[in-house]
């Protein structure tokens, strides 16, 4: 079960770690870092369950505005 | 003996069902002599033989592949081409491997061993042009007194009815009509036939291309599966290097979705891209060039009455992870031996409707394999990207991360878990041999491998002293009896989690469809009428 509630001791101390780590990097260096980070987080949450649950709050309320690029086959 | 199958050419031959005043009729028409429709022609002769009933294999070529193409044949279908009786000649040309690594940039980060235990007859891969395997099975096929080939056939017309599909064919000297009972589409990924029945196969097409440059050189890499992300020698694209028999090696170049198809097919443009990985002085001949994108897609169902779609014809994928061909290879022997039962008489016509839904679900493994293995080589967005980037950056320290590269998972055979041929356990089992699942091959004593025994007819696979004689039925079953002494390393019965008295029933295909911790000639009974789809409920 995905823990929302308060879980970190010092919010603030932990906030500005988080900002820190991104600082002074361009869009694509701040998308690298955010990507590793969430690979590492993930592989330490490791319960399946716990991180499809946090996968799907995060994507809650967005409407695509994008698209992927496959295209549809037919033979 | 060396044969160059490239170079065969094979006549086209009058047949007298050309000159018969009626359409002639067949009980089995293969189309298509390529790996599938070769292995369902042979697997369906071997399975008639004693019926009086042939199979015709048209074909509307007069050689073989021409290209390598395929290259990657796994230990499943190995096992495959030993029941056809040509698994010897396919292991002894082929360069076997089980290794392969990843590299990113310059650096190893990853690599899989994809047998790492001993006592199996057969290796996890061999790689062998795609000629050579065609060239083999119609070597074998030739031999067999149960198959007609007809070369320079070409199925123009496709009409079936209740009780049999007609066909028009088309040859040099005009075209002729036949009738066949059941027909085998194995024509390939624009299946002529799909068309002609108005049947479409659908799924995603992937932006982006790659070039094969097979070249014949002297290398010492070693006999494993090398694939680069990002490497030097070809910036931001991935490559991937494989060796074959006769000297030739694959280089499997990613160009991107902007590169021109014709132009990067021309000498002038692919020699550079080799010598930049192999070195400027690099001594070696193209042997074979294509480019190609690719798709993965399927019929939305293989059996459409009468008529069935194996292989390319039914469904496509990716080449990473070699699930194509090998995919072709077992539907042909998922099919072989049910329609022989049909055509025998021996089971409802029912049964080939369990083709259908093991085949589609095996489909969908391959293709979902293969669509993460191309998420992951060809990422469609920037978030893909920076995911991919991040997992081989973190994979050169971060164990977890290796695991997650993913440069193609190779091809192992499906297990048809949800089959309604299969009867649930009623007892407790360990390991993998749930019923569904291809038996596993085990040493036995004397040299010998318990595959060998398995297939052709039903078996009742029974480990321990007292073998019991197997119930009449139809069709009838083999026991095959593992003692102690034959099971000296102990292999069978740890693989299949045995003790004396347990009964497995294994299909003519080698699937497992029962099993159980003692012989009860009743239970045997019931799953038999089940596994041939008279199975009072589901089948």
């Amino acid at each position: 079960m995905l823990n929302t509630e308060p879980n970190i001791a010092a919010p603030d101390d932990f906030y500005e770690a988080l900002l820190a780590l991104h600082q002074d990097l361009s869009p694509e260096q701040g998308r690298q870092v955010d990507a590793r980070l969430i690979l590492l987080l993930c592989n330490h949450i490791g319960d399946p369950a716990v991180l499809r649950q946090a996968m799907a709050r995060a994507r809650e309320g967005i409407v695509p505005a994008g698209h992927d690029a496959t295209l549809a086959a037919r033979a | 003996m060396h044969v160059d199958y490239r170079s065969l050419r094979f006549e086209y031959r009058r047949s007298p069902d050309q000159s018969a005043p009626q359409a002639a009729r067949h009980a089995v028409v293969v189309v298509g002599a390529g790996p599938v429709g070769l292995a369902t022609a042979i697997d369906l002769a071997q399975a008639l033989e004693g019926s009086g009933r042939r199979v015709l294999l048209l074909d509307d070529d007069a050689s073989l592949s021409n290209g390598s193409r395929a290259i990657c044949f796994a230990k499943r279908t190995l096992e495959i081409f030993d029941r056809l009786g040509c698994g010897d000649a396919m292991v002894e040309k082929g360069v076997t491997w089980s290794r392969g690594r990843v590299f990113h940039r310059e650096d190893p980060v990853y690599s899989f061993d994809l047998l790492p235990e001993s006592g199996h007859r057969r290796p996890a891969f061999v790689n062998l042009q795609q000629y050579y395997v065609e060239g083999f099975l119609l070597d074998r096929a030739r031999a067999m007194p149960g198959i007609e080939i007809r070369w320079g056939n070409k199925v123009a017309a496709v009409e079936p009815s209740e009780d049999g599909v007609g066909l028009t064919v088309e040859t040099p000297d005009g075209a002729y009509r036949i009738v066949a009972d059941y027909l085998v589409a194995a024509d390939g990924a624009r299946s002529p036939i799909r068309r002609a029945l108005g049947l479409e196969s659908k799924g995603r097409t992937f932006r982006d291309r790659f070039l094969i440059a097979d070249v014949r050189m002297k290398a010492d890499f070693p006999a494993e599966r090398w694939f680069w992300f990002d490497p030097p020698f070809h910036p931001n694209q991935s490559v991937l290097l494989h060796s074959q028999p006769d000297g030739v090696w694959r280089i499997d170049f990613q160009l991107g979705w902007d590169a021109d198809p014709v132009a990067e097919r021309d000498p002038v443009r692919v020699i550079p891209r080799v010598r930049a990985l192999l070195g400027k002085d690099a001594d070696f001949e193209l042997e074979w060039v294509s480019v190609y994108t690719f798709s993965c897609l399927r019929m939305e169902r293989f059996r459409h009455g009468r008529v069935v779609f194996a292989g390319d014809a039914a469904h496509g994928v990716s080449p990473f992870g070699a699930r194509g061909a090998n995919s072709g290879v077992q539907d042909a022997e998922n099919i072989a031996w049910k329609l022989a039962l049909v055509l025998r008489g021996a089971a409802p016509d029912a049964l080939l409707d369990s083709y259908d839904a093991e085949r589609v679900a095996a489909a969908d493994e391959n293709i979902l394999n293969s669509t993460r293995s191309t998420d992951f080589i060809t990422p469609k967005s920037e978030a893909s990207r920076a995911f991919r980037d991040a997992v081989l950056d973190l994979a050169r320290d971060c164990a977890f991360a290796r695991r997650l590269v993913n440069s193609g998972r190779l091809s192992l055979p499906s297990t048809y878990a949800a089959s309604p041929l299969n009867t649930p356990d009623d007892e407790v089992f360990e390991g993998p041999m749930v019923p569904g699942a291809p038996a596993l091959d085990a040493p036995l004593a004397g040299g010998d491998w318990l595959l060998r025994h398995l297939g052709g007819g039903f078996v009742l696979l029974h480990f321990g002293e007292a073998a019991p004689a197997p119930p009449a039925t139809v069709p009838p079953l083999r026991v095959l009896a593992v003692t102690a002494a034959a099971d000296a390393e102990g292999l069978a019965a740890r693989r299949y989690d045995a003790r004396p008295g347990t009964t497995y029933l294994i299909r003519p295909d080698q699937h497992v469809c029962a099993r159980w911790r003692r012989f009860d000639p009743e239970a045997v009974r019931a799953a038999l009428d089940r596994a041939t789809g008279r199975g009072v409920e589901g089948a």
